[in-house]
């Protein structure tokens, strides 16, 4: 081990501290739609320090309603909490929230949405690695997306937003990485549909990662991932105040939008997690109303949920993230899964947890096998979590025994210090 | 050191021995991924491993290996077959479920299999049965009946029937045994259904 915090639990380790908000912008950026938009926005953040080698560098890849802020404390909410400058980056402020974003107090200040996983001694240790994330394309929280002015009318694109892909999102990626002088990442890592894009960087950029982590992901949605996705659709497309996604006047299809995120909300828990959390406790009652209000907690969590996702999430972007998982398959264009990985150069950890039914297990198997037919270095593990799918972002510890390992010897290896085999 | 840890060294160093330098070797139950990365580092060998335990696996990460979390009696999926020179089952054979399955998709996947197992014939074994009247107890057999891991036991010469029986052929077998006052591993020269300890058996599909 050579990291100083290798052994020191995941918790009891620092955090990013303020980290400051940056922006790229890129002409004329193709789709795999066949349209071209004249200029794309991307909203990135950077936690730790680049080496002289320009060998320590990590993409990390959100998932459907992250964003750039991926750990630490995002510098305008910092400066709002009496910052400044001169506080240096070390800084944490009083009564911050830790974990779930949506069920924090509105008003409580919130870390990155990996933070648990992104900061000095944690897996992805900014004491020893260059951590970048950016929002994506179609995204809502800086980046060029539906809810961006459209140059050519001076309004919101809205639906007029062409479709974009996973691989749209990596693509536009790859245009930050060569803005920032890096040829080759140490690794590309991301949970959800940030691990759809970790494994299309794999695909069409071999050469520019040295490792791949996708977590809690798929190399394509299945009929039933397709199924949720399709039902928070039509929750927002039926609601009349979407108005054909030209909403920005008027105010966007809350209701749609809160019944959308609710739907999602359960696909990322667990009939064990929700039993824990809820089971059928009544919420401010003792007996049941007989009447249609919000009476057992989870009522309350799922209406709470889907009311705070509409505060900081564009119902538009929910319709293209969802459309573009929706198309992602790892396969396509080749015959066969084994036949599109093929030769990749690669190292890839791969990582389910045992009670995620959105991207179940058997999933990552078939990428795993598919990865070893055609011989590439691969390691999985199932870990075993009740919290469903969200198990990505609540489970730091178990997840940082893999990947604090599998990042140090890749380095290692970078720098040619490690045992080629 | 104990005889059964020397024992069980015994028999990763013949493994070691066995495997050709430079072949491509994939290790069934590979634990902390120790033979892997002695096989890599000093062998050239390109390794793949396969465990259950999750702490293993940390730990075979730490040595730069790859390895899949699977159990064993599901089959080596994924795998094409004849893509390693060897595939290694070391003393875990006795602990799946389904032996026979698993030497199958060993000789299908590998050129050539190395199995180690504790060979339930051992006249300490036999003895223990016969005077004592209890569940043997050995340097390689050091479990309780109710708390054993091992749920198929074996001996040499069943072996040789079940390798048969699994469309195998035996290239080498080399049967063990720790030396009654030294403690020193050593092989058994005649009767090794008897006087071994625990065997080390090279395989192959018969043609």
């Amino acid at each position: 081990m050579t990291s100083s915090h290798a052994t020191l639990p995941w918790d009891r380790v620092g955090s990013a501290g303020v980290v400051p908000e940056r922006s790229a912008s890129f002409e004329n950026v193709e789709l795999s739609s066949g349209r071209v938009l004249p200029k794309v926005d991307v909203v990135y953040e950077t936690v730790g320090e680049l080496s002289l080698e320009r060998d320590n560098a990590i993409l990390l890849f959100h998932a459907l309603s992250g964003d750039a802020h991926v750990g630490g404390w995002r510098e305008q909410d910092a400066r709002e909490q009496g910052w400044t400058p001169e506080d240096g980056p070390a800084w944490s402020p009083e009564g911050a929230s830790f974990g779930d974003p949506d069920a924090a107090p509105a008003t409580a200040i919130r870390p990155g949405w990996w933070d648990p996983m992104v900061g000095p001694g944690k897996a992805f240790d900014t004491d020893r690695y260059f951590v970048i994330c950016a929002n994506v394309i179609g995204g809502c929280s800086g980046t060029t997306g539906p809810s961006s002015i459209d140059p050519t009318t001076g309004r919101e694109y809205g639906q007029s937003f062409p479709i974009v892909t996973i691989e749209d999102m990596v693509d536009v990626q790859v245009r930050l990485l060569d803005l920032l002088g890096i040829e080759k990442l140490l690794a590309v890592a991301g949970g959800s549909m940030g691990g759809m894009q970790a494994l299309a960087w794999a695909r069409r950029y071999p050469e520019r990662t040295r490792t791949c982590l996708p977590i809690a992901t798929t190399w394509r949605l299945p009929a039933q991932a397709i199924a949720f996705n399709e039902v928070g659709r039509t929750a927002i497309l039926g609601d009349p105040q979407f108005k054909g996604g030209d909403y920005y006047e008027s105010g966007q299809p809350r209701h749609g939008l809160a019944v959308a995120r609710m739907i999602g909300h359960i696909t990322y828990l667990s009939d064990e997690s929700m039993h824990a959390k809820f089971g059928r406790r009544l919420r401010d009652r003792d007996e049941l109303a007989f009447e249609f209000v919000t009476e057992f907690e989870v009522e309350s969590y799922l209406a709470y949920q889907g009311k705070r996702f509409t505060e900081r999430f564009d119902a538009n972007t929910y319709l293209y993230m969802t459309k573009a998982m929706d198309y992602f398959d790892l396969a396509t264009g080749a015959p066969g899964l084994p036949e599109a990985l093929s030769g990749t150069p690669a190292r890839f950890l791969v990582l389910s947890f045992s009670s995620d039914w959105l991207f179940p297990t058997y999933q990552s198997l078939q990428l795993v096998d598919a990865l070893r037919s055609v011989d590439a270095e691969v390691t999985f593990a199932e870990i075993e979590s009740p919290y469903g799918h969200d198990a990505f972002l609540l489970e730091p510890e178990q997840q940082h025994r893999f990947i604090q390992p599998f990042l140090d010897r890749a380095l290692e290896e970078a720098r040619g210090r490690g045992v080629t085999p | 050191m104990t005889p059964v840890e020397d024992l069980l060294r015994a028999d990763l160093r013949l493994v070691t021995d066995l495997v050709p330098k430079g072949s491509r070797v994939l290790d069934l139950g590979c634990g902390d991924g120790s033979l892997m990365a002695h096989l890599r580092d000093e062998r050239g060998c390109e390794v793949r491993g396969i465990e259950l335990d999750p702490v293993e696996i940390a730990s075979a990460i730490g040595r730069g290996l790859s390895v899949v979390q699977a159990d064993l009696d599901a089959g080596l999926s994924g795998y094409r077959d004849g893509s390693f020179d060897v595939v290694v089952l070391s003393q875990t054979l006795q602990v799946v479920r389904r032996p026979a399955f698993v030497l199958r998709e060993m000789l299908r996947v590998g050129n050539r299999g190395i199995v180690t197992f504790p060979n339930f014939g051992y006249w300490r074994v036999r003895g223990y049965l016969a005077f004592r009247g209890r569940m043997p107890v050995s340097h390689s057999i050091p479990y309780s009946w109710y708390d054993t891991p091992n749920i198929h036991h074996t001996t040499v010469v069943d072996f040789r029937d079940f390798v048969t029986a699994n469309e195998g052929v035996i290239e080498r077998e080399i049967p063990l045994t720790v030396g009654g006052f030294s403690g020193r591993i050593r092989p058994v020269r005649m009767w090794p259904n008897l006087l071994a300890d625990t065997a080390v058996v090279v395989v192959r599909g018969a043609e």
